[in-house]
């Protein structure tokens, strides 16, 4: 086998492992979504030995709101990478990246999208990931279910080079679904892949996606891509900006930000917040982070769990109080006991009149 | 043959499933490895990561919130 030129220190490292003529492997970025699940079957489908990489960063969709929101728990639960491995009959790993993920959506180099996006930073970050991933396995290459034009930030033409370029993955990252529309990869260029069972898909439309998918007899596949990220959600990133903003630092831990998954969001005050569950699922998973915080519920009406992030003054404990009151049963009344337990455990009883909508600015609500 | 426990509970999906692939990583074939979870993804998420790598599940229940799966981990491939 004839090696190009420009092969890499990393890709030279891979060609270095032993391996059998013949049984080319390639390491499949795996969503979820129906993207992915196609390039990976274009690439079985050329007799390549494909398996599946999915990365879990704390800000994917995937479980967690299933697992939490009451309303969800009846729904047949399942995580949509497995699945989607499953319907290929390949395997999947699922890698951990929350630590490593956060110098990504922290400081990104490129910048953030419409939202706390960074999707080009990881785009290259996951690449790499599956770059140092193939060459610890002996894999000779890289799928991603990319197609020019179909994200405005991340996979875009003059975007992609810089995926391949910023991953170290070079000429070994190949993109079925637009391959025809870009230079020639390594494995197109070595024959391990015919170039001309590649397809050439443009732009946001899911037209192609959809009649590829029927073409394959995929009947169910998950929303396309970019829906399982919770950093493009509008009012994720609003949420994820105030807590850097009020901590004065661009910082979080897991538990910051699988909190701003969770409840109603209100900021009264500078300094403190507020967090209310919105349904039972919602008030248990916030009771098992109770002790961390400052916590209030109604004793005298069923009402939700509210944790405190923050600090609190007794004015601003009767606020909360009244704020606890108005989200349970007993707004309409004139009275209603409040609990309120600090992380001590120390807990006293207020008699507070709930808040009244109107008295609540819109801009609270985070 | 050997039996270990590894304790997922309070971990939300798919961390348990992430904690049982690297964790039987490092057991050999015919191993058992049984799994202590809350969240109720686990009972569907980890017999799926089973069923793609060759592994058997031995057992799955649920009592109340907590979930026990026991896996037999299969030949390597």
């Amino acid at each position: 086998m004839s090696l190009p030129a420009s092969l890499s220190a990393s890709a030279a490292a891979n060609a270095a492992k032993p391996r059998v003529a013949g049984a080319r492997k390639a390491v499949a970025l795996i969503s979820g979504g129906l993207d992915s699940m196609l390039a990976a079957k274009v690439i079985l489908d050329l007799g390549i030995h494909v398996e599946g990489i999915n990365f879990y960063t704390g800000f994917c969709v995937e479980g967690h709101t299933q697992a939490i929101r009451s309303h969800e728990r009846d729904k047949p639960k399942r995580n949509n990478a497995l699945w989607t491995a499953e319907q290929l009959g390949i395997k999947l790993h699922i890698i951990e990246v929350i630590e490593e993920y956060k110098e990504i959506v922290i400081n990104p180099k490129h910048g953030y999208g419409h939202n706390l996006n960074p999707c080009l930073d990881c785009k290259g970050f996951m690449v790499r990931k599956a770059r140092e991933w193939m060459e610890k396995n002996g894999f000779d290459f890289i799928i991603t279910g990319e197609v020019i034009g179909q994200r405005p930030m991340s996979q875009r033409r003059d975007t992609m080079p810089v995926v391949a370029r910023e991953s170290g993955a070079f000429d070994r990252l190949l993109r079925p679904l637009c391959a025809k529309l870009l230079p020639p990869t390594m494995p197109e260029r070595e024959g391990w892949v015919d170039r001309e069972k590649l397809l050439d898909f443009n732009g946001r439309g899911r037209k192609p996606q959809m009649q590829l998918a029927e073409q394959y007899g995929f009947k169910e596949y998950a929303q396309p891509a970019g829906g399982c990220c919770f950093l493009t959600n509008e009012q994720y990133s609003h949420k994820l900006a105030d807590l850097w903003q009020t901590r004065g630092t661009k910082q979080y831990e897991l538990d910051d930000i699988m909190l701003l998954k969770v409840g109603r969001h209100l900021r009264p005050r500078p300094h403190f917040k507020l967090i209310v569950g919105r349904d039972e699922g919602e008030n248990n998973f916030l009771n098992g982070y109770r002790r961390r915080f400052i916590h209030l519920t109604a004793t005298s009406h069923p009402g939700p769990m509210v944790l405190l992030e923050g600090t609190a003054n007794d004015d601003d404990l009767l606020l909360a109080a009244r704020l606890t009151a108005r989200f349970g049963r007993g707004r309409e009344d004139a009275l209603v006991n409040v609990s309120i337990t600090d992380r001590e455990g120390q807990t006293r009883a207020l008699e507070v009149t709930p808040i009244l909508a109107n008295e609540i600015p819109a801009e609270w609500y985070l | 043959m050997s039996h270990s426990i590894l304790d997922a509970r309070n971990l939300l999906c798919p961390m348990p499933v992430i904690r049982t692939q690297n964790r039987i990583a490092e057991l050999q074939p015919g191993d058992t490895l049984e799994i202590h979870a809350t969240d109720p993804g686990t009972l569907h998420d980890i017999p799926a990561w089973c069923r793609i790598h060759g592994h058997e599940i031995v057992t799955a229940t649920r009592e109340d919130s907590e979930i026990r799966v026991t896996v037999r981990v299969g030949a390597a491939t």
